[in-house]
């Protein structure tokens, strides 16, 4: 297998109410990054474009070959991927194979979503599609509905008062407005307080509107190439170093496990053991903190403390730069913004410009050598990537 | 040959609940447990020897949430109190509550709480679960505070 790195990346600005079309913010990013990679669109020999709700945003199926066409990648093979919200990851895992495989040596890959377009209750709607339509769905679920369950869940075998849970809520998503105030790029340029979480709508308890992440248009890609063909065209490649993915059925089906997700754990630990490292080795973590509870449950998953002191992190300031694992210095979803198909590869494109110092100075972590990414699709694909510094 | 046909649909379990209100899950043959929804294999072990069997419809309320944001078409529902049941069985189901105001559960009044299947609510089918599968709404397994 090949090693493969990653080379330029790209993003559009993260907002509601685009005027753009999928396939123009799908295909801004992606010639930012083939720019940025000193490529020309006639160089990439395949592409995946992660997209799950074309079909109802803007009644456009099948993004992929007009997204090949519109950039002048012509009649290259072009895939779609849909994963909920893991699809960008899930096409990067899938990108990256067919380079691994020596099948291909350079592939363009990214994700575009353009939620806003479909109004609150019709993306309410479209979102519970990633849950069990037959069996969970009719009863009322939503998506912050089942984090707001897990929550519950959370506070009782964990023996956190709900009091404290929320507490801990709050500053999850007080950091990521920090941070993500800073991000050019990002939806969200303000800071939150304490009070502002708690006098916000209720929107499915006990999880308040600031605990959200807002829906979102935009786009994110990357370059990849195999390594020989990646050290002639850049002296900073980002190496893909592991990977994970992994699936659950529904939530009942995930009862003994729960508020743990069980597939996060499978992902991670195939992503640790394939990079050979360890949870303390990561320098920088962008993690899916679709909802504020999200982010907590996520640390404890993916190793960085035990379960049940997920929030003692931010608590401590352990997630903020200079503590010790900085988490979502980009915003993360909720301040960033949350463009579902292409959260995966933003979560990337950020970490490789903080390896390569090129983030907005406030928000800088320096010496970053290995990050890692999770991103959690529905209630049941979780994907893992470590990136390692290449130079 | 050698295909496997599912032991229980969702159109059978779906159908049995609504019109009967009778909750249908699988009993595995080779590990002696129970699973609910319905899958073509024992969500335990695997196993593909399964038989229908009624449950008892009872168990205790293992978490929930007070939903006030709904999806399109069921803005009248909202808010709406959604609970997860472990059955007797063992499985646990996604489900509703009534008797309760949807606007005071908290963890105390409604965590553990032991519940019983009462008339089940039915979910009217959209443009999007139109298939005759579903053919006279999504049944929503529907519980209440044992007495």
């Amino acid at each position: 297998m090949k090693k493969v790195a990653i080379l330029g990346v790209g993003h559009t600005p993260f907002a509601f109410g685009t005027k753009k079309t999928l396939v123009e913010l799908f295909s801004e990013a992606a010639m930012e990054a083939i720019t940025n990679s000193n490529l020309q669109a006639k160089d990439i020999q395949a592409m995946y474009v992660g997209n799950c709700l074309g079909d109802f945003s803007e009644g456009q199926g099948m993004v992929q070959s007009y997204c090949a066409s519109d950039i002048g990648a012509w009649n290259i093979p072009a895939m779609r991927l849909e994963g909920a919200c893991a699809t960008a990851t899930m096409a990067i895992i899938n990108a990256y194979i067919w380079v691994a495989s020596g099948f291909f040596d350079i592939v363009l890959v990214g994700g575009a979503e353009t939620a806003s377009k479909m109004g609150t209750s019709l993306a309410t709607r479209t979102f519970a599609m990633f849950a069990d339509g037959h069996y969970e769905y009719p009863c009322g679920l939503t998506f912050p509905g089942a984090f707001a369950m897990l929550a519950h869940l959370y506070s009782a075998k964990y023996g956190v008062p709900l009091k404290k849970l929320k507490e801990q809520m709050a500053l999850v998503s007080i950091q990521s407005h920090h941070y993500g105030k800073f991000n050019k790029l990002g939806q969200l340029h303000n800071d939150i307080t304490k009070e502002d979480v708690f006098k916000s709508f209720m929107v499915s308890s006990p999880i308040q509107l600031y605990d959200c992440c807002p829906f979102s248009d935009g786009a994110a890609a990357l370059v990849l190439a195999a390594e020989e063909k990646a050290k002639k065209l850049t002296n900073k490649p980002v190496y893909i170093a592991g990977m994970g993915q992994a699936s659950s059925g529904n939530y009942s089906t995930q009862k003994d496990f729960l508020p743990r997700l069980r597939a996060r754990e499978i992902a991670v630990k195939k992503a640790y053991d394939m990079a050979g490292i360890q949870p303390k080795d990561v320098n920088l973590c962008e993690l899916h903190d679709c909802f504020s509870v999200a982010s907590i449950i996520a640390a404890e998953s993916l190793g960085f403390t035990d379960f049940g002191r997920g929030g003692e992190l931010w608590e401590k300031g352990e997630t903020r730069i200079g503590g010790k694992i900085p988490i979502n210095i980009s915003g993360g979803l909720k301040s960033k913004g949350h463009p579902i198909g292409a959260t995966g590869a933003s979560q990337v494109a950020d970490i490789v410009k903080q390896m390569r110092g090129m983030v907005e100075p406030e928000r800088q972590v320096e010496g970053v050598k290995i990050g890692l990414t999770d991103t959690l699709g529905g209630d049941g694909i979780i994907c893992n990537l470590v990136l390692q510094r290449g130079w | 040959m050698g295909g496997i046909e599912y032991t229980l649909t969702f159109q059978q379990f779906n159908e049995t609940l609504r019109k009967k209100n009778k909750l249908l899950g699988l009993i595995c043959d080779d590990c002696g447990k129970y699973t609910c929804p319905p899958k073509m294999t024992c969500q335990e072990c695997g196993g593909t020897n399964l038989k229908i069997a009624e449950l008892r419809g009872s168990g205790k309320i293992t978490t929930f949430t007070t939903s006030y944001v709904t999806a399109i078409g069921r803005e009248v529902e909202a808010p709406i109190l959604v609970i997860f049941v472990e059955l007797d069985e063992g499985p646990w189901i996604m489900g509703n509550l009534v008797g309760v105001d949807p606007n005071l559960a908290t963890m105390e009044s409604i965590m553990g709480k032991k519940v019983q299947l009462v008339a089940t609510r039915v979910l009217p089918t959209d443009t999007y679960s139109k298939g005759e599968e579903a053919k006279g709404g999504l049944s929503r397994p529907t519980f209440a505070f044992v007495k």
